[in-house]
């Protein structure tokens, strides 16, 4: 005699109510299968959203106003994206953004040294060019694009970010 | 109780974990390869997540096939 429906939905024993079938198993793992794929779909669409919107520009300050060895903050392309401006040189200035690779602690420029340091996990970037120097971060710091516009530095894009 | 012989189904099980590792790699390298300035793997990316999605539907309908015979 087979056993009726409701024998099967709702079983006498704790242990059967809580087994998983390797059937319902493998409809778990091709759901999450789904949702990877889903994911890797989002990606896609926002790296394609961001190629679209063109990063706007920005007058950071005057050449003469930024020393050498000298550090100025502004937020760049938006209020919560904090980047730091160094002048390293007479005629050489970089642009970074604050936010570490790692897990986006404020870095802290050390001029004299050549470096930016992350506080948080002793991450160092260099500062000629953002590298990685030690630590965890796993990219180089976004580069901010500067343009001079005779006295003026403007912030016109954004390489790494 | 007889004890539980490993079947088809559980090669097919087997596999299927095995290609969702696989693809939980791809969307983890997916999108550091992006964030470091990128883009252009996102594409490629998507489509052979979707290929690895198909592979493991496929997986899925046979091991119920398997069970059903």
């Amino acid at each position: 005699m087979s056993e009726p429906a409701w024998r099967t939905d709702f079983p006498l024993h704790s242990g059967e109510e809580r087994a998983v079938t390797r059937r319902q198993f493998a409809r778990f793992l091709v759901l999450t299968s789904l949702g990877m794929f889903v994911g890797n779909l989002w990606i896609l669409v926002r790296t394609r959203l961001r190629r679209a919107a063109a990063l706007p520009r920005l007058r950071i300050a005057a050449a003469t106003e930024v020393g050498v060895g000298d550090v100025r903050s502004f937020s760049y392309p938006g209020p919560g994206d904090p980047c730091l401006l160094i002048r390293t040189g007479p005629d050489t200035f970089v642009a970074y953004s604050q936010k570490c690779t790692h897990l986006s602690c404020a870095v802290v420029p050390r001029v004299a040294e050549g470096r930016l340091d992350c506080p948080c996990h002793q991450g160092a970037f260099a500062l000629e060019d953002g590298r990685v120097l030690q630590g965890p971060p796993p990219r180089p710091l976004p580069r901010v694009r500067l343009a001079r516009e005779g006295d003026d530095l403007v912030a016109v894009g954004m390489d790494g970010a | 109780m007889t004890p539980h012989r490993p079947d088809a189904m559980d090669g097919a099980l087997a596999l299927l974990a095995v290609l969702l590792v696989v693809q939980m790699w791809l969307l983890t390298a997916t999108l550091e390869a992006t964030l470091a300035g990128h883009p252009e793997v996102a594409g490629p990316a998507a489509a052979l997540s979707g290929v690895l999605l198909a592979a493991c539907v496929a997986l899925a309908l046979l091991a119920g096939r398997l069970r059903g015979r």
